[in-house]
């Protein structure tokens, strides 16, 4: 390969990494410090993908658009729809334990990609939008760079920002108090919070990252079917993501997406390249078994992932601090 | 507003008046009126009324199954009674959520010790404060120096009650690793992380060894008198019971049966039968 097929490869392989590892990182906000078991993440991207889409498309005869708004607004309108969506979920089976969240959001998730699928109007349905334009491409053209390195410039900025609040959200007293509602709902109750409330917020916030997600990729794919939006791609991966890197910790969500998407999209080349011509139409399947074998050994290797969750730091004061100088 | 921090372990001042009108007319904090429940055709409680006055350790006794755990669900709001109310001072607060009732000042401990497993002592402990500034996600956004301030006077609190239940060695912990006494203790240092007024205890003394039981009971008591909480506890360890609680209160198959000093309960023929069955004629040990 030249080595300009080999730079984009990686602009395209980091791309992936950094909207996947945004996906997780709201999967982290739900699953790893609340214990709220969403299994219909592809919704939520769907949700986020289309809903920027639509915003930003020129006008055409195949469905509804031509809004024409710039690309922050179809990212706000993307995060905004998803909360929304999350906000309904959440606030319907708030009160439920999370096996029925697991139920509503996977067939949630379902009936969405259907709709996508059947509402040509709405979506041009299984033809799919096109004509999704990369975010800022004139800016960076005039900077020497390709649409690709700007939208991979534009993916890393949005994922440093949300690693940055998630983080900080994790570290905060609210993340406190939603791991304590992880570990023991009655006693956190009894602690005098409100657990429906914080669950509701820890939910929606993930939601809205989910949606962002969804509108990255919108943005650089620059095509959406309901294909993309199968249970596999949009919530199977991120779910081995965050788990093989380490569930409640953002350092891991960030490596799991590294490490999976890096075993998902080797196993392409992998997989064309070792298999005989006749067994080249399985190839797909067998990556997902891969994909389902790894999970496995993760499980019963390293349950807690490659990076376990650790405790923040909590604020040096006054006798811890002393009893640090004094060991 | 962080209700509470900046409280320390020398006795504040408007605990001492309440004390004076404590010890003046024994004012009632709990009252449980006629309350009854039913789990299907088993009457788990069954018409019990009883006080707990401000500043007491009331004991609520019983053999397995009086229905005392359930009793005690009711009053923290766990569940919901068929009939009857709980007063909370002059409030009716039946059917309240527990944390709801938690900022009224009423507060629990569990049977089972309900720690948060994947939490350092010391965040279990800094959970509980009402009204962080940091629970607010937008504050932790955008006015995290403020809340990193806030947490700086939870964790000074944090100390003073790791120093009190004598735990500061495990502070950083994981909670699920500790024994099952410190567990109690810890579960015991959350009340402690609020301004209680009364607490309900359900079992403290349960699976916990002698040396720690003295601990847990010492700690009890401090906090009855130096700091003016109210107790009201479940306890199956006579020896507890006697040497803490005045008065006492008996429950036998979902009914209140007796009520007094230990020394009366002792001697009450009523609750020999419900403890030994029969009607025999041996001494009270201590059961379950």
């Amino acid at each position: 390969m030249e080595l300009s097929g080999i730079a984009a490869y990686l602009v395209s392989f980091f791309t992936f990494v950094g909207i996947y590892a945004i996906l997780a990182l709201g999967l982290n906000m739900q699953w790893g410090f609340t214990g709220q078991f969403n299994i219909g993440v592809a919704g939520f991207f769907a949700v986020g993908a289309y809903t920027s889409a639509i915003l930003t498309v020129p006008e055409s005869p195949w469905h509804v658009g031509g809004f024409g708004h710039p690309f922050l607004v179809g990212i706000a309108g993307a995060m905004v729809a998803s909360a929304l969506l999350g906000l309904l979920i959440g606030w319907i089976t708030a009160r439920l334990r999370t096996d029925y969240l697991a139920i509503a959001t996977i067939g949630i998730a379902e009936t969405l990609r259907l709709i996508i699928a059947n509402e040509s109007w709405l979506t041009n349905g299984v033809r799919g939008m096109s004509g999704i334009d990369r975010p800022f491409a004139g800016v960076f053209q005039t900077l020497g760079l390709t649409s690709a390195m700007g939208t991979l410039i534009v993916v890393t900025t949005f994922l440093v920002a949300v690693y940055f609040l998630v983080e900080r959200a994790r570290q905060s007293p609210w993340g406190r108090v939603l791991r304590a509602i992880r570990e023991n709902e009655p006693a956190a109750e009894a602690a005098g919070k409100d657990i429906g409330r914080f669950r509701l917020q820890a939910f929606v916030a993930g939601s809205a990252i989910m949606g962002l997600g969804g509108a990255l990729y919108a943005h650089y794919f620059g095509f959406l079917s309901p294909e993309a939006f199968m249970p596999l791609y949009g919530t199977f991966l991120v779910w081995v993501m965050l788990i093989a890197g380490g569930s409640g910790n953002n350092k891991g969500a960030l490596l799991g997406a590294v490490v999976i998407w890096s075993i998902w999209s080797g196993s392409e080349f992998f997989m064309s390249a070792a298999l005989p011509d006749a067994w080249s139409g399985q190839s797909g399947p067998l990556r997902v078994i891969l994909i389902g074998v790894l999970l496995q050994v993760i499980l019963i290797s390293r349950p807690q992932g490659l990076l376990p969750e650790r405790a923040p730091k909590t604020v040096p004061f006054g006798k811890v601090a002393n009893r640090k100088e004094r060991a | 507003m962080l209700a509470g921090v900046g409280w320390h372990l020398a006795v504040p001042a408007h605990w001492d008046s309440r004390r004076k009108g404590v010890t003046g007319g024994d004012r009632i904090l709990i009252r449980i009126e006629h309350v009854s429940k039913a789990f299907g055709g088993i009457q788990a409680v069954d018409d019990v009324s009883f006080t707990v006055a401000e500043g007491s350790i009331t004991g609520l006794i019983g053999p397995n199954g009086a229905g005392k755990s359930t009793l005690f669900n009711i009053v923290a709001g766990l569940i919901r009674p068929d009939r009857g109310r709980i007063f909370l001072e002059d409030e009716n607060i039946t059917g309240q959520r527990p944390h709801q009732l938690f900022h009224k000042g009423l507060v629990r401990t569990f049977q089972v010790p309900h720690e948060f497993s994947r939490m350092t002592v010391r965040e279990n402990l800094m959970v509980v404060p009402a009204g962080q500034a940091g629970e607010n996600l937008f504050k932790t956004w955008f006015r995290w120096k403020r809340v990193r301030e806030e947490d700086r006077r939870v964790l000074e609190r944090v100390d003073e009650v790791l120093d009190f239940l004598e735990i500061g060695h495990v502070a950083d912990e994981l909670a699920g690793n500790l024994s099952g006494g410190q567990k109690k203790l810890l579960d015991l240092g959350r009340t402690m992380m609020t301004d209680a007024r009364s607490v309900l205890l359900d079992e403290p003394g349960a699976g916990v060894n002698r040396t720690l039981l003295g601990k847990l009971s010492e700690a009890i008591q401090r906090l009855n008198t130096e700091r003016g909480y109210t107790f009201c506890l479940i306890e199956h360890d006579m020896d507890l019971i006697s040497r803490l609680c005045d008065p006492v209160h008996v429950m036998a198959n979902g009914a209140l049966i007796a009520s007094g000093p230990m020394s009366a309960i002792r001697q009450d023929e009523r609750v020999r039968e419900a403890y030994l069955g029969g009607g025999a004629s041996g001494r009270m040990g201590a059961p379950g």
